[in-house]
C-alpha cells in the first residue's frame, strides 16, 4: 500500500510499504477513505517530538471501511463504515473504566519510553512517535486498528466522510477543551489559537452555553473564519496587546476561562518568546510555553485554564505564583475521544454543528508531502487538509 | 499448601545481602572517561568568572566588544548576565560534581544567544562584530552541553549484573485469577519475553528454558519454595549454574482497584561465558525487564493478550523498527 512516511524534519514521502495485518485478536483492518493532517502532526514533522524515526507512518485522524477483523472482536464487522479514535484504548483497564481513554494502561507497548519522560505512560496513539506506541498511522491506504470495538464508531448511512471525519480527534478535542471550562451562564471564554482545535473549542463553548467567545491568533484568514463561521470575537495579537484588550473587553474581570489550543510551538512577539525559541532549538526545553503563560495571566481569579494544545516535555518560567495565589484551576489532557464520539455524532446528525466548515484543502494522499508544507507555512489560507488515499 | 524449601537459603530473596562486587560491565571499570571532562569543566568555570567580572566591571566595554549599542538597557542586561556567569563559574569550580552548574552555564549561553539575536534584530551598532560574538557563544554552548552530557554520563552509578529487582503493578482482576495464571508456570513465557518455555515436572519442580544470543538456550530447574493460594508464590533455582530466585505476592488494592502484584526477583550470574550472557540478559536493565514482564501480565489478564505495535517488536530497545506494517508477522 501507499503511506505517508517520515523522512527527516520538514520532510515526508509517500512510499510503498507492506499492507497491515491482524496482529492481535481484537484488531480490525480499515481501508481508509478519508484522512486528515492535524496541527499536532506538525510537531512530529518539525522534529519536536522525541522518538520519531525515519519510515514511521504519520496520521491519527482517519476513517474508512472495515475489511478484516480479528477473532476477538465482537462489535465491529467486516463492511462497517467507521471513524477511528486517535488514542488507542483497551476498554478494560482502570482508566478505561473511568472513560479516561487517553490514559489507557494497556495500549502502549513502548510504555517504558514514555515512563522515562513522563513518569507514567499515556495511551498509545496512531502515528505519533515510538514513545506513544510505535503504531503505524492513518495517512495510508490501510491501517491496523487495535481494540477496534472500543476505538471505532459506526457511521450512520447518509452521512458523508467529511461530516464525521473530525470525530477522530479535533472536534472531540476542542469540545473537551470547552467542557473542561465548566461553563456557567454569562461566562466569557478566550481561546488562544484559531486553528482547527481552537475553532472547534470556540464552537463547542457556544454549544455549552458560553455568553461570549474570544479567539486569539495572528493569521488573519483564521481570525476571519472564527468571526464568520463561529461567530467569535477576535484579537490579532500582533496588532493588539492581548492582556489589555481582553481586560477592556471584559470590564477588567478577565475571561472566566481560557483555553490553550496552541501548545508547544507557540509563536509570540515578546523577548520571552525569543528565549524559549532558542532554548527549544538547543533542546534545553521541549516546549515553548508563551501562550500558556499569557493565558494564565489573563484568566480571571478562580477561573479555569484548559490546555488542549499538545506539550511533550519540560517548560520554563511557569507562572505558578499566578496560578496559586489566584485560585486558578488547570484542566488538561489528550482527548478521551471514545467518550465523545457518540454524543458529538448525534449533535452533527441533528444539525447543531457542521464540522466541514474548516476544510480548506482536499488532496490525494500522494500530495501529502506538499500539503504538510502548505499547512505548516499557513500558505493559501490553509486551515484543514483532508486527504483521499 | 506450603512446601518446605530444599536449600539452606531463605526463600525470600530480599533477605540476603547483595554482593557489592563490580561486574565486568561496570562502565567506570572499563573506561577512563571523566578526566578530560573535568579539566574542560574547570576551564569553562574560569571562563565564566572572567566573562562575568568583565560584564560587571565594564558593561559598556563588553557591549562595544560584542557590537551592541551600549545604552542603559544593554548595560543592565550585561550586568545581570555578569552576575549569572560569576555564580556559574564559582559553582563549577567549587563543587565536586559540576554537572548541574554546567547545565546552568548552558542555560546562560542560551540566554546570551537570545539576547544577541534580539540586539541584532533591533539594529546593532556593528553587525559583523555581533555575528562573531554570537558564533563564539554558540561554540561555547556546544562545549558546555557536551561537557555536561559527558560528566553526567560518567557520574552515573555503576550497574551490577548481580541484582535484585523489586517491581509492582496493579491489575484490574481478582487475586485468585492472577494467582491461578502465575501458579501454572507454563503460562510465564507468554508474559516474560526472555523465556522460551517452562515445563512442569512435578507438584513443585519445573524446568525453565530461556533464550540466549545466537539462537542458543540456557536451562535450569526451579523449585517452589512458598505457596500460599491467592497470596504468595516463591521459587528458586536448584543445582545447575544459574542462581535465580523470585517471589510474587498478590494483595487487594483499595477501593475496588483490583489486585496489587508485588514481584521480587534476584539473579546471581554465574561466571564465564554464561555470566556474560546473563549480564547481557539481566544486567543491561533487569529493572526494565521485570517491569515489561509485569506490563505484559497486566495486558494478558485485563485484555486477553500482549498488545503489539509495528514499532515495538524488538521490545525494550531504543532502536526500533519503523512504525509501519512488518513484512511478516513476528512470533510471540
Ligand atoms: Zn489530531
Ligand atoms: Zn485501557
Amino acid at each position: 500500500m501507499r503511506a505517508n512516511t517520515f523522512v527527516s524534519p520538514g520532510k515526508t514521502r509517500v512510499e510503498r510499504v507492506p499492507d497491515p495485518k491482524i496482529l492481535n485478536d481484537q484488531d480490525a483492518i480499515v481501508r481508509i477513505t478519508s484522512t486528515a493532517i492535524c496541527g499536532s502532526d506538525l510537531h512530529l514533522y518539525n522534529g519536536f517530538i522525541p522518538t520519531v524515526e525515519p519510515g514511521d507512518i504519520f496520521g491519527h485522524e482517519f476513517m474508512g471501511e472495515v475489511v478484516e477483523v480479528g477473532k476477538g472482536t465482537r462489535k465491529v464487522k467486516k463492511g462497517d463504515r467507521v471513524v477511528v479514535a486517535f488514542p488507542i484504548a483497551c476498554g478494560s483497564c482502570y482508566q478505561c473504566g473511568r472513560q479516561m481513554y487517553s490514559c489507557c494502561e494497556n495500549s502502549n507497548p513502548n510504555a517504558w519510553i514514555a515512563e522515562k519522560l513522563m513518569g507514567h505512560s499515556p495511551a498509545g496513539v496512531f502515528g505519533y512517535s515510538h514513545m506513544m506506541g510505535g503504531f503505524a498511522g492513518g495517512q495510508a491506504e490501510y491501517a491496523r486498528v487495535p481494540f477496534a470495538d472500543v476505538g471505532t464508531i459506526k457511521v450512520p448511512d447518509g452521512m458523508t466522510d467529511e461530516q464525521v471525519l473530525f470525530l477522530s480527534d479535533i472536534f472531540p478535542t476542542g469540545y473537551m477543551g470547552a467542557e473542561m471550562c465548566d461553563i456557567k451562564p454569562g461566562d466569557v471564554i478566550a481561546v488562544w489559537g484559531c486553528g482547527p482545535v481552537g475553532l472547534f473549542a470556540m464552537a463547542s463553548a457556544y454549544l455549552l452555553g458560553a455568553e461570549r467567545v474570544i479567539g486569539i491568533d495572528r493569521v488573519e484568514a483564521r481570525l476571519r473564519v472564527a468571526r464568520e463561521k463561529v461567530k467569535a470575537e477576535t484579537i490579532n495579537y500582533e496588532e493588539h496587546d492581548v492582556y489589555r484588550t481582553l481586560m477592556e473587553m471584559t470590564g477588567g474581570r478577565g475571561p472566566d476561562s481560557v483555553i490553550d489550543a496552541v501548545g508547544m510551538e507557540a509563536h509570540g512577539s515578546t523577548a520571552m518568546f525569543l528565549v524559549d525559541r532558542v532554548k527549544q532549538g538547543l533542546m534545553l526545553e521541549n516546549d515553548r510555553p508563551n501562550v500558556l503563560r499569557d493565558a494564565i495571566m489573563c484568566c480571571r481569579s478562580g477561573g479555569t485554564v484548559s490546555v488542549v494544545g499538545v506539550y511533550s516535555g519540560l517548560i520554563d518560567k511557569f507562572p505558578m505564583g499566578s496560578v496559586m495565589n489566584r485560585s486558578l484551576r488547570i484542566m488538561t489532557g489528550q482527548c478521551h475521544v471514545q467518550r465523545y464520539m457518540k454524543p458529538l455524532l448525534e449533535r452533527i446528525r441533528k444539525g447543531e454543528i457542521d464540522p466541514t466548515f474548516l476544510i480548506t484543502h482536499r488532496a490525494n494522499l500522494d500530495d501529502a508531502p506538499a500539503m504538510y508544507r502548505t499547512f505548516r507555512d499557513k500558505q493559501d489560507e490553509c486551515i484543514k487538509v483532508v486527504l483521499k488515499p | 499448601m506450603t512446601t518446605t524449601h530444599l536449600s539452606p537459603r531463605p526463600a525470600y530473596p530480599g533477605s540476603r545481602q547483595l554482593p557489592r562486587s563490580r561486574s565486568a560491565i561496570d562502565p567506570e571499570a572499563v573506561s577512563g572517561r571523566g578526566d578530560g571532562g573535568e579539566r574542560l569543566a574547570k576551564a569553562l568555570g574560569w571562563f565564566s568568572i572572567g566573562l562575568g567580572l568583565a560584564s560587571l566591571a565594564a558593561p559598556r566595554g563588553i557591549a562595544r566588544l560584542i557590537g551592541a549599542r551600549g545604552d542603559h538597557a544593554d548595560e543592565t542586561i550585561l550586568r545581570l548576565v555578569g552576575l549569572q556567569e560569576v555564580a556559574c563559574g564559582i559553582g563549577i569550580l567549587a563543587t565536586r560534581k559540576p554537572t548541574g552548574w554546567l547545565w546552568a552555564r548552558v542555560a546562560g549561553d542560551a540566554v546570551h544567544l537570545s539576547l544577541l539575536s534580539g540586539a541584532m534584530a533591533s539594529g546593532p551598532e556593528d553587525p559583523n562584530r555581533m555575528a562573531a560574538a554570537t558564533a563564539a557563544i554558540a561554540g561555547i554552548t556546544v562545549l558546555d552541553a557536551g561537557n555536561a552530557l559527558q560528566l553526567g554520563r560518567s557520574r552515573r552509578p555503576a550497574r551490577r549484573a548481580a541484582s535484585e529487582v523489586i517491581k509492582s503493578v496493579t491489575i484490574n482482576r481478582p487475586a485468585e485469577e492472577l494467582y491461578r495464571f502465575w501458579r501454572d508456570f507454563r503460562n510465564l513465557p507468554r508474559i516474560m519475553s526472555h523465556l522460551e518455555s517452562v515445563e512442569v515436572e512435578g507438584e513443585t519442580r519445573s524446568r525453565w528454558t530461556a533464550k540466549a544470543p545466537a539462537g542458543m538456550t540456557v536451562q535450569w530447574d526451579a523449585e517452589i519454595t512458598k505457596d500460599v493460594p491467592n497470596q504468595l508464590i516463591g521459587w528458586e533455582s536448584v543445582g545447575g549454574r544459574v542462581d535465580t530466585r523470585g517471589s510474587v505476592r498478590f494483595a487487594p488494592a483499595p477501593g475496588g482497584r483490583g489486585t496489587e502484584v508485588h514481584v521480587r526477583m534476584w539473579v546471581d550470574p554465574p561466571g564465564g561465558a554464561l555470566g556474560l550472557w546473563f549480564a547481557w540478559l539481566f544486567g543491561e536493565s533487569p529493572d526494565q525487564q521485570v517491569s515489561d514482564d509485569l506490563r505484559h501480565f497486566k495486558q494478558v489478564m485485563e485484555t486477553g493478550e500482549v498488545v503489539l505495535s509495528s514499532g515495538g517488536f524488538d521490545g525494550t530497545h531504543i532502536a526500533q523498527r519503523p512504525a509501519q506494517p512488518p513484512g511478516s508477522i513476528p512470533a510471540r
